[in-house]
């Protein structure tokens, strides 16, 4: 008993989180070029603005005009971007791992669907504008909890909560689907764009929002790396040292419904940089389980700034939502790298 | 390893795993009463929809056809809809077979090798480029855009290094999905037009189709299906690993080449015929594995009669619940099907692939 208490003492939280090498060069170049591409992002547009303009007014200096265009146009839907494009990788990042499954993203505990119907439905059914995000944030987390309490059936077994997530996935579809055939053109296309997700107009609410969201889940998803990779050895090699399995798993549920769940309500169901973004950290760091999470993050970063660049600029006047740039944009990339790369399983 | 020990492998790979009906009278007998349940699903196909025909009308159309508006209603229309239907829910339930045997992945459903975002982004080429409108000119182009797709899912799974593993496979047609789905996407959103026509195709429809479309889509389907009843004792031995798979005789590469090719005869021509269906191609062999367990010639046999009757039921359904509109199939299979298959992933213990 006695040297039971000791060892407790002794021990220390667990917090212990491996991170290879491969993942650190990776983490880091994708952040420096994360930075480049604020910097870059900052000064291009419609109304092209050069460095010194874009130093003196993110100061508060020089032309009030050049300010407003840096304050309140660029740099809360920049950082929108970065933000939300973390915060679903680590996301995808987590359900990849305790799925075991490389072909999980969000999508498939209900979020995005449950997002999409809700959303849709107001724009559909002549909501206000103002009710799109909130309805879209309820409408994930009642699909996620749906999706959970469903699969459970005295524990949530790997297997069963993915089915059980593609009935529903399945059923939001539909209701989706549905939706668009009945309301008028113009609510659709509106609608549609939301499907395909887009920044236009981010602000800097939703910066606070989601830099608040990833404050808390962040540290939450370090503290339970270690737990996520025991699961994936399986639930009995895992309960075996000494991972409380269920109650692991509903944490890192938790986390990872939270940033999607935060993400969607920004940005609309960008499914593909959860998916994408992990695989690509996986890949070119060459490395497995959860130390690959940091070096996730700042890929989906990377991607979601260059893809809401670009989608400002590429067919001016008029813009594409960026969830499509996402795609054309880290696609190809990826393709290129899984038929470069001889390793097969994308080792999850 | 015996010879002995090899084809009793084969016959019923991890023997142990669950499902509802255990043994071959149990399986037998729901066999028949899939297939009763089918020809049931069939006659009442034929009967109820916005007009309603009592069945000696639905008999007298086939026996003694006089030409009065309901023995044309059964035969111009219901009967070449239910067709179709038939035809299409068989597909997609046997394309989801192989699909899922193939890649190991239950998340594998026909649109992973790009079939329906093929076929999605051709129709709306087609609608742009061309200024299609009907159904019966979308055939070629989904059909050709769901051919094309998956051949680029295939070649790009097996370039490079190292062999086509169903991971790669998997990965490229999810990746190549969501590329041709955004280059679907940019299209609509910036034109209304097309938005207008293509929303109705997308969901999934088998309404106003006419022999016609089933006859440009029959040679294609029968062909896959062909290969998918013949290829069960393939898929057993497949989902025991490569490795396994190869040790008891099995040319791996050869038999995964014909049976995606298959997938894609079969889920390239129902989405041809009737628009991306969903959810029948992933729910029906789940379906089907838990109620026979994880030999494929079973589960074959049970999605080839399962497929159908989901999907025409679906179809019945959605004439009559918001008579006189109509409900799209691809809409009520989902209704019906994900709280059944629900249920059913709730109540049987899981069996992995």
């Amino acid at each position: 008993m006695h040297d039971h208490l000791v060892l407790r003492r002794d021990q220390r939280p667990a917090i212990s989180f491996r991170i290879g090498m491969g993942s650190l060069v990776v983490l880091a170049a994708a952040l420096a070029g994360t930075l480049a591409l604020l910097a870059v992002g900052v000064g291009s547009g419609d109304y092209p603005l050069s460095p010194i303009d874009v130093v003196a007014a993110i100061v508060g200096q020089g032309d009030e005009r050049h300010q407003f265009v840096v304050w309140t146009l660029r740099l809360p839907r920049l950082l929108s971007a970065v933000l939300v494009g973390a915060a679903f990788a680590v996301s995808g990042a987590i359900f990849q791992s305790l799925t075991r499954n490389p072909l999980v993203a969000p999508d498939i505990i209900g979020i995005n669907g449950g997002a999409s119907v809700a959303a849709v439905a107001v724009i559909v059914l002549g909501g206000p504008s103002a009710l799109i995000a909130p309805a879209a944030f309820v409408g994930g987390l009642v699909a996620a909890i749906a999706v959970y309490l469903l699969a459970w059936r005295g524990g949530v077994g790997r297997m069963r909560i993915v089915l059980i997530g593609i009935g529903v996935a399945a059923l939001t579809t539909a209701g989706v689907d549905y939706l668009l055939t009945r309301g008028e053109i113009v609510e659709v296309q509106r609608a549609t764009i939301w499907l395909v997700g887009s920044l236009y107009g981010s602000g800097w609410s939703d910066v606070g929002l989601m830099a608040g969201t990833l404050a808390v889940l962040l540290p939450a998803t370090f503290l339970l790396a270690r737990g996520l990779n025991m699961l994936q050895l399986g639930d009995d090699a895992a309960a075996g040292l000494g991972v409380q399995t269920e109650r692991t798993r509903l944490a890192l549920l938790l986390v990872g419904v939270g940033l999607a769940a935060v993400s969607v309500t920004v940005a609309g169901p960008i499914g593909f940089v959860a998916f994408i973004a992990p695989h690509l950290a996986r890949r070119l760091a060459r490395a497995s389980g959860s130390g690959i999470i940091p070096a996730a993050a700042a890929i989906g970063a990377l991607l979601l700034i260059l893809a809401d660049i670009v989608a400002r600029r590429i067919i001016d006047p008029a813009e594409i939502p960026v969830g499509i740039l996402t795609v054309l944009l880290g696609a190809p990339y990826f393709l290129w790298l899984l038929a470069r790369t001889s390793r097969s399983g994308g080792g999850l | 390893m015996s010879a002995a020990t090899a084809t009793s492998q084969l016959r019923a790979p991890k023997a142990l795993r669950p499902s509802l009906l255990v043994g071959g009278g149990a399986r037998t007998l729901g066999l028949v009463a899939c297939i009763a349940g089918l020809g049931i699903v069939m006659l009442l196909s034929l009967a109820l929809g916005s007009a309603e025909l009592d069945p000696a009308s639905v008999i007298g159309a086939f026996t003694r056809f006089d030409g009065s508006n309901e023995h044309l209603i059964v035969l111009e229309l219901r009967l070449p809809r239910t067709l179709v239907g038939i035809a299409v829910g068989a597909s997609l339930a046997l394309a989801g077979v192989l699909m899922q045997g193939v890649t190991r992945n239950p998340l594998a459903d026909p649109g992973i090798f790009g079939v329906n975002a093929g076929a999605s982004f051709a129709v709306v080429v087609g609608i742009v480029a061309f200024g299609i409108a009907d159904v019966g000119t979308y055939v070629w182009f989904a059909l050709a855009g769901a051919l094309v797709a998956s051949a680029v899912v295939y070649a790009l799974g097996s370039v490079g290094r190292g062999r086509v593993t169903p991971v790669r496979l998997a990965l490229a047609g999810a990746v190549l999905a969501a590329l041709l789905g955004s280059a679907t996407s940019a299209v609509i959103v910036l034109d209304s037009r097309t938005l207008d026509q293509f929303r109705f195709w997308v969901v999934g429809s088998i309404a106003g189709r006419d022999l016609g479309v089933l006859a440009s889509v029959l040679p294609f389907l029968v062909i896959g299906a062909l290969v998918a009843v013949g290829a069960g004792r393939q898929l057993n031995a497949l989902s025991l690993g490569d490795d396994a798979a190869a040790a008891l005789g099995q040319r791996v590469g050869i038999v995964r080449a014909v049976v995606s090719l298959a997938v894609v005869l079969l889920a390239g021509g129902s989405v041809a015929a009737a628009g991306p269906v969903a959810f029948v191609g992933l729910a029906v062999p789940h379906a089907a594995r838990m109620l026979v367990g994880a030999d494929y010639r079973w589960i074959t046999g049970y999605a080839i009669f399962l497929g159908p009757t989901l999907l025409v039921a679906a179809d019945i359904l959605g004439r009559i619940l918001v008579r006189p509109s109509e409900l799209q199939v691809g809409i009520m299979t989902a209704l019906i099907g994900a709280p059944v298959f629900v249920w059913l992933v709730r109540r049987s213990r899981m069996a992995e692939l």
